[in-house]
């Protein structure tokens, strides 16, 4: 083992930290912003998880009566919304904020005020939003993609959400912009490209991403505002507008979405991989490259998402092709992540479970995907809950496992403290399982013939939407075990007293002594240190 | 409330006796709905033989990546004295073999996907034309170069079952929000084209059976169309499948399929009432009686 740095055990480090209400408040500390992103991304799991228990409780049964279809559409709506605006975005960015400063070798983010503002916009933007549920009218009803004319719709509650969202897409761009000025200004002398781990490289794409959509996202919802209220006809057919131009534009912004979803777990599977199969990553350049090409090409592929809208046949013929090949360089990152655990000297902790799961299920979503581009199948998947399935393997048992898979991963790093590995073992398990009972016969009902977004049912469908239901309420009730995880290892955890929590770890942040003190790599990592942790 | 509690204890009875094994007491149980219909039209079969190819083909590359996966899993282990060989970094002639067979796989695909998808988009030479309309919630069929028109809603029985407080389970209605009180009627063996719009949100014409799902947008007139086999007359049912609103659930798509020259005197007599003045929206719906009991 190398000395620990001189600078990195110093008590120096953790001057300057502000205490009480005021530290995060006003938090310019990355770790500190981080954790709160994180915190509040839990918070809006859970209210988002509660919408998802009242629409499987709903659904358990056909005559559901314990809400009215109309609170019934509020509630997929603010689902959608609050999961993917408010608790996986808000995930990755708390996970960047932590992680790219300590794998980069930087003092902090390059942007430290920005990032205060980029946070604390969050918990106006949900207040907002889940304010509507209490305004006259009705709560936002139109689904989470907000489609004319039936968004229109509604009332007091259409401004609220346009301004949430508006606030989301304005605290993305910032982080966003935080995110690529400190990957590209703030690595540490000897940090090339091709020595950034993995988190990083997809992080920083992802950032690319969100810097080119949301102000996409932004324009359209703009356009809806302008619509309603000042007399515009962007997709008002009677005044010569046209409502199919919104989902253009929506799924200009939707697709790429998806991958700004989906690319920092890649970026996460690519660390927690190799940690637990002893071997370093196969294909470190492979990987890097089918990032980009994922990203590129997630921009040439939103009408897939509209395949009964009645587009010309030679359109539906170009994004059936242009989705296809986004299975190449997805393919090429599930191999190489085979490849790295062959031969490899395999353990399971908590994280390598959660990634191992990633892998099989999230590709599992990946050929829900494939059948989903071919377009005349599409024709009877499209707006059924065969649908529902897929983005829910590729989304939590993809994205969201990912993210538990990383705060397992680095909550040592971050906590100093060991979890409760039997806790989270049980954690892992139930959600493995029970996310299979929620979702798979999902696919069922879609194929049978059952439509999303529906508060009630035909009798047939009601067998396998009960085994989905009681795969929800398990699934959801396992959830509360993470955070008790995490508070108990925060609380009274075993010290962890090694820079590095697993023995196969590589990258700079495990050269940090645990917990990372306040103030870290003040003093930037020697180059010895970055090709040691660089061993890809 | 009906008996809500009691329905959820039979239902989850019947759902443990199924997962215990016991044999599904009715052949169109919900257990054994687990695919895509076949379907009454050329289009639908071929459209469910391009799903099971899609469907097989990630059957295969899944048993071979999961189970090099699964290996790996298995044999690759620390604790059954695994080594890790840190020199297996990169090898350019695998990782070109596993960008180009998934390319060859996906042409494979793709060819069939794309000959369907034009086949099927041919709207030309059809024998009848029937104007579909989506409103909140309901459609309106009308069928063109003839007066007929009228408007298609949820069934009666369904629709009084569904009310928050009907006390009417769903099991006592026969198919259950599937119904309505106008089917479109259309004649087997002839190709139907639709003409399908909305006149105020976003609605989508979905049947099933017919492999048919297109969007009814304010604005725009959407064209489709089917020919339902000769020797399969009968009633398809559908749904709406584009968030509409607060009613989204309960605006089914039924069509009744029947022998042309059935159809044919079914539309003389439709002709026949309208000249009248007879709004046949209101005469069919009023012959249906309401349910006697509401415990059913």
């Amino acid at each position: 083992m190398a000395e620990p740095h001189a600078e990195t055990t110093a008590h120096a480090e953790h001057e300057h930290m502000p205490h009480g209400w005021r530290r995060w408040v006003f938090a310019t500390n990355h770790k500190d912003i981080g954790t709160m992103y994180l915190v509040a991304s839990c918070v809006m799991f859970f209210i988002g998880g509660a919408a998802a228990m009242v629409i499987r409780a709903q659904l358990f049964q056909p005559g559901g009566k314990l809400v009215d279809p109309g609170v019934f559409n509020s509630l997929i709506t603010l689902h959608g919304l609050i999961m993917i605006f408010g608790a996986i975005m808000p995930a990755w960015v708390g996970l960047a904020n932590w992680m790219i400063p300590l794998q980069i070798g930087a003092p902090d983010m390059a942007l430290p005020r920005l990032n205060n503002l980029s946070f604390w916009i969050l918990p106006f933007a949900f207040s907002l939003l889940i304010a509507t549920l209490f305004v006259p009218g009705s709560a936002p009803a139109g689904g989470w993609t907000m489609y004319p004319p039936l968004v229109l719709q509604f009332g007091d509650s259409f401004p609220m959400l346009i301004f949430a969202i508006h606030l989301m897409g304005i605290s993305s761009i910032l982080g966003a912009i935080n995110v690529i000025v400190t990957i590209m200004n703030l690595r540490a002398p000897g940090m090339t490209l091709l020595r950034m781990p993995l988190f990083v490289w997809t992080w920083l794409i992802t950032a690319f991403l969100l810097i080119a959509v949301m102000p996409v996202l932004a324009g359209a919802v703009t356009m809806l505002l302008t619509d309603h209220f000042f007399g515009t006809s962007f997709f008002n057919a009677a005044g010569g507008g046209d409502p199919v131009m919104f989902q253009h534009i929506f799924w200009f912004f939707g697709h790429p979405e998806v991958y700004i979803m989906i690319l920092p777990a890649f970026g996460v599977i690519s660390e927690i991989i190799p940690t637990f199969s002893r071997k370093p990553l196969f294909g470190y350049e492979a990987m890097v490259y089918a990032t980009a090409s994922i990203a590129f090409l997630s921009f040439i592929v939103w009408a897939h998402h509209m395949f009964t809208v009645g587009l010309p046949v030679s359109a539906q013929l170009f994004f059936m092709f242009s989705t296809m090949l986004i299975a190449v360089p997805t393919g090429v990152k599930v191999f190489n992540w085979a490849a790295t655990m062959w031969k490899g000297s395999l353990t399971f902790e908590p994280p390598m479970l959660f990634a191992v799961a990633f892998l099989f299920l999230f590709s599992i979503g990946g050929f829900s995907g494939l059948m989903l581009a071919l377009v005349p199948a599409d024709y009877q998947y499209h707006g059924t809950y065969f649908v529902v399935a897929h983005f829910h393997y590729v989304l939590v048992s993809g994205a969201a496992f990912a993210i538990m898979g990383a705060v397992y991963y680095w909550l040592p790093k971050w906590s100093g403290r060991m979890y409760d590995m039997t806790l989270a073992k049980w954690h892992f398990w139930l959600s493995a399982i029970f996310v299979n009972v929620l979702f798979f016969p999902q696919h069922f009902l879609g194929l049978a013939g059952m439509p999303r977004r529906i508060p009630d049912y035909a009798v047939q469908f009601t067998d396998w939407n009960m085994v989905s239901s009681i795969g929800g309420f398990a699934f959801g009730l396992s959830q509360l075990l993470l955070p008790y995880v995490v508070w108990k290892c925060v609380r009274s955890g075993k010290r962890v007293e090694a820079n590095k929590t697993w023995d196969g770890a590589h990258g700079l942040e495990w050269e940090l002594p645990s917990p990372a003190p306040f103030h870290s790599w003040t003093v930037p990592p020697s180059e010895a240190l970055i090709a040691r942790g660089a061993e890809h | 409330m009906y008996r809500a509690g009691l329905g959820i204890f039979s239902r989850t009875l019947v759902l443990l006796a199924a997962a215990a094994g016991a044999p599904a007491a009715d052949a169109q149980s919900g257990w054994s709905l687990i695919n895509m219909p076949r379907g009454v039209t050329n289009v639908s079969r071929k459209i469910y033989g391009l799903h099971m190819m899609g469907l097989w083909v990630c059957v295969g590359i899944a048993v071979v990546v999961f189970g090099v996966m699964i290996w790996s899993l298995i044999f690759h282990r620390r604790s059954r004295g695994a080594v890790a060989d840190v020199t297996m970094v990169h090898n350019t002639k695998v990782e070109i073999i596993w960008t180009a067979i998934p390319v060859l796989i996906l042409v494979s695909m793709a060819v069939p996907a794309a000959n369907l998808l034009v086949r099927i988009n041919n709207n030309s030479h059809a024998q009848l034309s029937i104007r579909v309309t989506g409103f909140q919630w309901g459609w309106q069929y009308q069928y063109v170069g003839t007066p007929v028109s009228f408007v298609s809603k949820l069934g009666y029985r369904s629709d009084e079952a569904r009310e928050l407080d009907s006390g009417i389970s769903p099991y006592a209605v026969p198919h259950y929000l599937l119904t309505v009180d106008h089917p479109l009627v259309v004649p087997t063996g002839e190709k139907i084209r639709l003409l399908v719009t909305s006149v105020d949100v976003i609605h989508s014409w979905w049947l099933p059976d017919f492999g048919v799902k297109k969007d009814a947008i304010p604005g725009f007139i959407n064209e489709v169309s089917f020919t339902v086999d000769p020797d399969k007359p009968g009633t398809y049912r559908g749904q709406c499948t584009e968030l509409c609103g607060r009613d989204h659930a309960y605006m089914p798509v039924v069509v009744r399929a029947v022998s042309p020259a059935e159809f044919a005197a079914w539309l003389k007599k439709q002709e026949a009432l309208q000249k009248q003045g007879v709004d046949i929206s209101a005469q069919q719906a009023s012959t249906q009686t309401p349910l006697a009991s509401p415990t059913g």
